[in-house]
């Protein structure tokens, strides 16, 4: 018998895998591998309801599947409305004995189109009527299934198809918009940031995210070699060097309270982040400093909050 | 035994949804459907039904919700009116591609703009083609039975198709009459416990919505055609063991002193009840007229349609929405399809009225009626004539 688990160090990793091969993700996917862990986070006691988006189209092509564990898909912006539904829906077949009393895992997922634009009310509704359920957000910064649009997620002064660097642009033109923050104005129990390039934490958040009663969200930065114009085998580093950097920052939001989780001496310069990434070789020496005071005040406000609001 | 209740439309829609048991309503409050909702979450309140009430941000997310209540196995409800069915659009398709027994009652509205919230038939016109069975009341009575039946025949294991219950805004949705209500032990007898087989459960994983590539999609849709058509004899089955049960008898298409009829008024909900008035006084005059109520508007009853209009000379159609530019009212153009391959068919002649709760009364009718022979007779120019159109002269009409 195959066992259950994978020893990694002092983590017990669920051997089984719920994202099954012959998916359609590209070479060095960010967040094909994110799947893969959250999903052995999750365990089989999951029903998924995802967005349209990369993930739903790589892994569904009538008449096959890549998902070993219950799953929906209809729309693009209703991920969080659906999840609810399954939510409210079992537990009152469960609580009418129609359906085998047993705690099962409602998870949403989506992209950061999927969550930070089109599905934002939606996930705000079933954030506010407090749906006992884990949203996740696959952030890989534009509408990449459609060929690399802007979104609101976009950082400042990557280029997209829809706001590309030119003769008179320096391509997005707007802030990242902060879905952890909305997240938490919402008061939800917790609310964290991942990446797959700290597999273990992403992991140890997928499983908190869900023993706690209540919606709990989890943003998870998902390096995109296509979108992002990286190597394919650099994924993890990129997404290393975004928390190194303090870009995207590792840390949770438990009841309000903060807590850094990667909290590095000194960040490394914004530079050796935007380096390596085709979307922002055309930023000047001035773009990068103007990014670099942003994230360093960014993370020193970030850094204010969790000294003045710890959690645990 | 039954019961002999006074109740209000949406109030009767109410107390079909709680006989059925249902497990979720998920609801966003519109003008003229409020009443539904409301009633059904004082049921919650009370605890006089046993479902989760989830008042969600949206029509968009109310069918939502629905789906996803649908796809885990669970009775789902939603109700909703003109510019919410127009919101929550993009989902209905979803509901009937799934095939997810979803039942909504839409309080028919007119759309926007201007925005009005009083009454016509623009709003379920625009998802004639979503692959939802959808019927139409025509007063409360009805509006109770249909609901019930709704659930039936949807979640039949060869239907699995949504359903939608059709009565019109205030003039039906808040009106107050009598009906009877039936005992739950009828209900249940009528309408079993729902078991959905491929409901999402971890032990047994199944996918819901993948995506369909050029080389599949066409089969999917194709057999989506064909179980909608192939719902049928469900759908009669479904009304004929109501009758059985409660006594009361539906049918796809269902005429009103018809027989020997040259002149039949076609008229698709509550506004039935003031044609059949009508047809009284004209048959006292010794007048050949009867009413055809289309209560099933999808899946089309064509075969019922043109046994319904055998040896009539003319059909005089009321249709309760605009179609811009297009062949005349919805209704009305369809009916003549229907009937285009007969040797023999009746004249049809269209009229667009009752639109944004403009009231349609029996001299109207009545007028609809001997304009429609005239029609039928002289030929007309016009592709249909609006009724009640302030500085427009009667017997003028629209040109194609």
């Amino acid at each position: 018998m195959a066992p259950e688990f994978v020893k990694v160090g002092k983590h017990n990793i669920d051997a089984k895998e719920y994202l099954a091969p012959g998916h359609t993700f590209c070479t060095g996917c960010g967040e094909a591998l994110a799947i893969r862990l959250v999903c052995k986070a999750l365990g089989e006691n999951t029903i998924i309801g995802m967005a349209t988006g990369c993930d739903e189209v790589c892994t569904s092509p009538l008449p096959v599947t890549s998902w070993r564990l219950p799953w929906l898909h209809t729309l693009f912006e209703n991920a969080a409305a659906e999840v609810s539904g399954m939510e409210a829906g079992l537990k009152a077949m469960m609580r009418k004995g129609k359906a085998p009393q047993r705690d099962i895992k409602f998870v949403a997922m989506a992209g950061d189109g999927g969550t930070s634009d089109i599905g934002l009310q939606a996930l705000s509704g079933a954030l506010e009527r407090g749906h006992d359920f884990l949203y996740v957000c696959w952030d890989n910064e534009a509408y990449m299934n459609t060929g690399i649009q802007r979104s609101s997620a976009t950082p400042y002064g990557a280029s997209t198809t829809t706001a590309p660097a030119g003769k008179l642009s320096m391509g997005q033109q707007t802030q990242k918009k902060n879905m952890v923050e909305i997240c938490v104005a919402h008061e939800i129990p917790y609310a964290a940031t991942a990446c797959p390039s700290y597999p273990f934490d992403l992991m140890n958040k997928i499983k908190k995210a869900v023993e706690i009663k209540g919606p709990a969200y989890v943003h998870v930065f998902v390096p995109c070699p296509t979108g992002w114009r990286t190597p394919s085998n650099q994924t993890i580093e990129i997404g290393k060097l975004a928390v190194e950097t303090g870009v995207f920052p590792l840390y949770e939001v438990e009841n309000g309270r903060y807590r850094l989780n990667v909290d590095p001496p000194k960040l490394k310069p914004v530079e050796q982040y935007l380096k390596p990434q085709g979307r922002f070789r055309h930023l000047s020496p001035g773009e990068i400093s103007e990014i670099q005071e942003r994230v360093t005040e960014g993370y020193a406000r970030l850094k204010e909050k969790a000294t003045s609001f710890p959690a645990g | 035994m039954s019961k002999r209740v006074v109740l209000e439309a949406s109030h009767a829609v109410a107390e079909a949804v709680k006989m059925a048991d249902v497990d979720v309503v998920a609801a966003y409050p519109i003008t003229p459907q409020t009443h539904i909702p409301e009633r059904l979450a004082e049921m919650v309140a009370d605890g006089e039904l046993d479902a989760a009430y989830i008042p969600v941000e949206s029509e968009h997310s109310a069918m939502s919700t629905a789906l996803g209540a649908a796809a885990v196995g669970a009775r789902a409800f939603t109700t909703t009116a003109g510019q919410g069915l127009e919101l929550m659009h993009e989902p209905v398709y979803i509901a009937a591609s799934h095939r997810y027994p979803i039942v909504m009652a839409v309080c028919n509205r007119a759309l926007s703009a201007p925005i009005s919230i009083w009454c016509d038939h623009s709003d379920v016109m625009s998802c004639r083609d979503t692959g939802w069975i959808q019927v139409f009341c025509q007063n409360n009575q009805e509006s109770f039975d249909m609901t019930l039946w709704a659930f039936r025949v949807g979640e039949d294991p060869s239907v699995m198709f949504p359903v939608m219950v059709n009565l019109d805004g205030f003039t039906l949705s808040h009106v107050t009459e009598p009906l009877l209500l039936p005992d739950q032990a009828d209900a249940d007898r009528f309408l079993p416990k729902y078991e959905y087989r491929l409901a999402l459960k971890p032990e047994a994983p199944t996918s819901h919505g993948g995506f369909g590539l050029p080389d599949i999609y066409t089969e999917v849709k194709f057999a989506q055609e064909v179980a909608l058509r192939g719902s049928r004899a469900v759908l009669d089955k479904g009304w004929k063991e109501f009758a059985d049960i409660f006594g009361r008898e539906y049918k796809a298409v269902e005429t009103y002193k018809a027989d020997g009829a040259k002149t039949l008024l076609v008229t698709m909900g509550s506004l039935g009840e003031t044609a059949k008035m009508v047809v009284d006084s004209k048959r006292e005059k010794g007048e050949a007229v009867g009413h055809l109520n289309l209560r099933l508007w999808r899946p089309f009853p064509f075969a019922d349609f043109r046994e319904a209009v055998k040896g009539v000379d003319t059909l005089v159609v009321l249709d309760r929405c605009f179609s811009f530019g297009g062949p005349g009212g919805p209704v009305c153009s369809e009916l003549r399809a229907a009937l285009f391959d007969m040797d023999k068919r009746p004249k049809v002649v269209g009229f667009i009225g009752g639109i944004g709760g403009r009231e349609i009364d029996a001299e109207t009718f009545a007028y609809m009626i001997d304009r429609g022979k005239e029609i039928a007779e002289k030929g007309s120019e016009y592709l249909y004539e609006p009724v009640l159109v302030r500085g427009l002269e009667r017997g003028t009409g629209v040109r194609g």
